[in-house]
């Protein structure tokens, strides 16, 4: 019981330092979330859950501060036509984002959206809830509470264009909470674009309820200021036919970790998520940790994870895939690779696999490997320099995660943010 | 054009010695043959002259065109103008063929302060030479040597020397895994390339590729030496009689 005397006092002072907001078709949602985060606590060292990467930073009740980052502003997903959302060291621009309406899809700002009956009100804190089971995200629980911005997307149609949220800052110290939720109904379909740097410190919750025969695309770069911290999750219920497919590129950022929740609760659905990251230096470490319920029959899930590490860059791992009961011929692939480009970088990896139905293909690989001393010497000798040719042979290495985008023109735009990275970050 | 005075390699992290002392000297416009055992020492001579890791020079010298080549980077080597065919061609999954070869060759363009060409160009020159090959487009889009047969890998060999138009070409045993159809191809290949300005070093134990390629000279290399040198019909010999004659001879 002393340990959860220890815990407890961090939870409140962070508590303490927030405003739940009051009222509305949330306001239920936030005082069980609220209730939820006080009896688990929030993470410590000691949490197995935690283990290879500290919550410290990411829940003591005051962010660190984080310098911005100069330098080359090209923004991702320009050449796209798409719907803009802004958010401003994690407040929502009206002025800089475009006009919210597009067809197919309704889209509201959570401050806003503050009637008794909401659709939102089955999604809200309810799929975070889910994904509590059975390994509880305080954090998340935490922003169900709080959270005090975010969008509200109901889509009924196939929008005309992606939904792209841009998030910006302007100040050093900005400790944002934002959650988004996202229903498509039966055979809608919409593609979600974020990037940017969100803040000093960001817990970020996004919930996709995926109809039957819905498909949800998502592609998501974090931002590249160096010393950003992230806390995001994401938690999504898929429908029978249905599609869920979320790519994440981290470049930079101190202190990152993505969890994503799935569960595939309807027959032949299929769930994607895949990572791309690259990392320079001692005070990078960056954590995926993914945990998958096939709970129908005939469901695929992906996950493709890629970490370039150097100059003793920490990469973290954690995924598992849960096969419940009845939930036959699932076919589940699991793949986390690293290319240390030294040998102070590290990969910890964790890939668990709990299987209860006996008709069922899984199968999970980890890896961590240096460059491949023959292909750059083969390429040297075709008179591509060091520099040039490891990075074409870390590209190609990563490719295997960018594969998963399936917009080409997406992919390209990933493809080449990473190409600049590298040229950037020369060995 | 590529001349090598004493050359003496031995591996870099035992104490083996595998070239005990080379002396070659090929001439623009000329193309050598080097035949021998395995083991003699072929590859390893056309590693250390390409830059690769592993082996130490201790001792003798080699240049191109008068400029030392053993002190310079394998990429700055090519640049200079050396090319060499892999007898085993690396497999590189997720590079795709095409970008590697125009990487290559807008590489090599930029080191020397030539202008680099522009995709629709390169693509028009790719698609020429890899017809000549009868490498086809899909061959182009795969990534590079990976699910190749080995023919294709050679072939794929011959088609990135025909893009980088180096000085000195040196072949790495290109005829082994070959059916005698592919054979043809590689030689019409290096053929087409020969002219004037650019040297050949053909390494092989077979005699049948220099059927196809006519040597001017031949060199036979055994234990790390090169022991003997003749002309076309030394290549002869050793495909009658074997290396056995010649190394109890030198003997
Ligand atoms: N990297 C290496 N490590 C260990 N032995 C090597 C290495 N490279 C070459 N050798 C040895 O050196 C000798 C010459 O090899 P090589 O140059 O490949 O001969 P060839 O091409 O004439 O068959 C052989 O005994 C071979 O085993
Ligand atoms: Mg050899």
């Amino acid at each position: 019981m002393a340990e959860a005397a220890v815990k407890q006092t961090p939870t409140d002072a962070m508590i303490a330092t927030l405003d739940m907001p009051q009222g509305g078709w949330s306001d239920a949602a936030r005082r069980d979330a609220l209730a939820r985060v006080q009896t688990m606590g929030l993470p410590g060292r000691r949490d197995e859950y935690w283990k290879y990467t500290r919550p410290d930073t990411l829940v003591q009740a005051q962010a660190l501060p984080a310098a911005l980052r100069d330098g080359d502003d090209t923004v991702l997903f320009d050449t796209v036509d798409r719907l803009k959302i802004v958010f401003v060291d994690g407040v929502f621009d009206a002025e800089a984002s475009d006009d919210l309406s597009l067809d197919g899809i309704t889209i509201e700002r959570l401050a806003d959206a503050t009637s008794d009956l909401h659709w939102a009100r089955d999604v809200y804190g309810v799929l975070e809830n889910n994904g509590q089971n059975p390994v509880p995200r305080p954090l998340a629980a935490l922003n169900t509470a709080f959270a005090a911005d975010g969008v509200l997307i109901h889509v009924t149609g196939k929008p005309s264009k992606p939904v792209n949220i841009i998030y910006r800052r302007t100040s050093t110290t900005a400790d944002a909470m934002l959650h988004n939720c996202i229903k498509l109904d039966a055979g809608a379909e919409m593609t979600l674009l974020e990037n940017g740097p969100v803040a000093a410190r960001f817990n970020g919750v996004l919930e996709v309820e995926v109809a039957d025969k819905a498909a949800f695309h998502h592609v998501r770069a974090q931002g590249r200021d160096h010393e950003q911290r992230a806390a995001t999750h994401i938690f999504t219920r898929l429908g029978a036919e249905s599609t869920f497919k979320s790519f994440t590129l981290t470049a930079n950022g101190v202190m990152t970790r993505n969890d994503c929740v799935i569960e595939l609760t309807g027959d032949d659905a299929n769930a994607t998520v895949a990572g791309a990251c690259v990392g320079d230096g001692g005070d990078f470490h960056h954590d995926d940790t993914v945990f998958i319920t096939h709970d129908a029959v005939n469901c695929e899930s992906r996950q493709v994870f890629k970490k370039v590490l150097r100059n003793g860059a920490t990469g973290v791992f954690q995924g598992k895939i849960l096969v419940k009961a009845g939930a036959q011929k699932t076919d589940g692939y699991q793949i986390s690779q690293s290319l240390l480009l030294d040998e102070d970088s590290q990969f910890l990896a964790k890939p668990e696999l709990e299987i209860y139905a006996d008709d069922v293909a899984c199968s999970h690989g980890s890896t961590s490997g240096a460059i491949d001393e023959d292909a750059l010497f083969y390429l040297r000798s075709r008179g591509v320099p060091h520099g040039a040719a490891t990075d074409l042979l870390t590209l190609a290495f990563l490719a295997e995660a960018v594969l998963e985008v399936e917009d080409e023109a997406l992919r390209e735009e990933v493809t080449a943010r990473l190409a600049s990275w590298l040229e950037r970050h020369a060995a | 054009m590529l001349s090598i005075k004493g050359l003496k390699v031995k591996l870099e992290d035992e104490d083996k010695q595998i070239l005990k002392g080379v002396d070659l000297e090929i001439e623009a416009g000329k193309v050598h043959a080097i035949m021998g055992p395995n083991g003699s020492g072929k590859s390893t001579l056309s590693y250390v002259l390409s830059g690769k890791d592993g082996y130490e020079v201790t001792g003798g010298s080699a240049t191109l065109e008068g400029v030392d080549l053993l002190d310079m980077e394998p990429e700055d080597r090519a640049a200079a103008g050396l090319f060499l065919a892999f007898q085993y061609p690396v497999e590189i999954p997720g590079v795709g063929n095409m970008t590697f070869l125009r990487t290559a060759v807008n590489a090599q363009r930029k080191s020397r302060g030539e202008e680099e060409m522009t995709a629709a160009e390169f693509l028009k020159v790719v698609r020429a030479r890899a017809k000549e090959l009868k490498i086809d487009a899909e061959m182009l889009k795969r990534p590079v040597n990976v699910g190749f047969s080995g023919g294709e890998k050679k072939r794929n060999e011959i088609l990135q020397m025909a893009m980088l138009e180096p000085k000195m070409c040196i072949l790495d045993e290109t005829d082994s895994g070959l059916d005698v159809d592919a054979m043809k191809l590689v030689a019409e290949g290096v053929n087409a390339l020969r002219t004037e300005g650019r040297g050949f070093l053909v390494i092989t134990h077979y005699q049948r590729l220099l059927d196809h390629i006519k040597p001017d000279v031949v060199h036979i290399m055994a234990d790390g030496r090169i022991i003997k040198t003749g002309g076309p019909e030394l290549a002869l010999e050793v495909e009658n009689n074997g290396y056995a004659d010649i190394l109890a001879e030198v003997a």
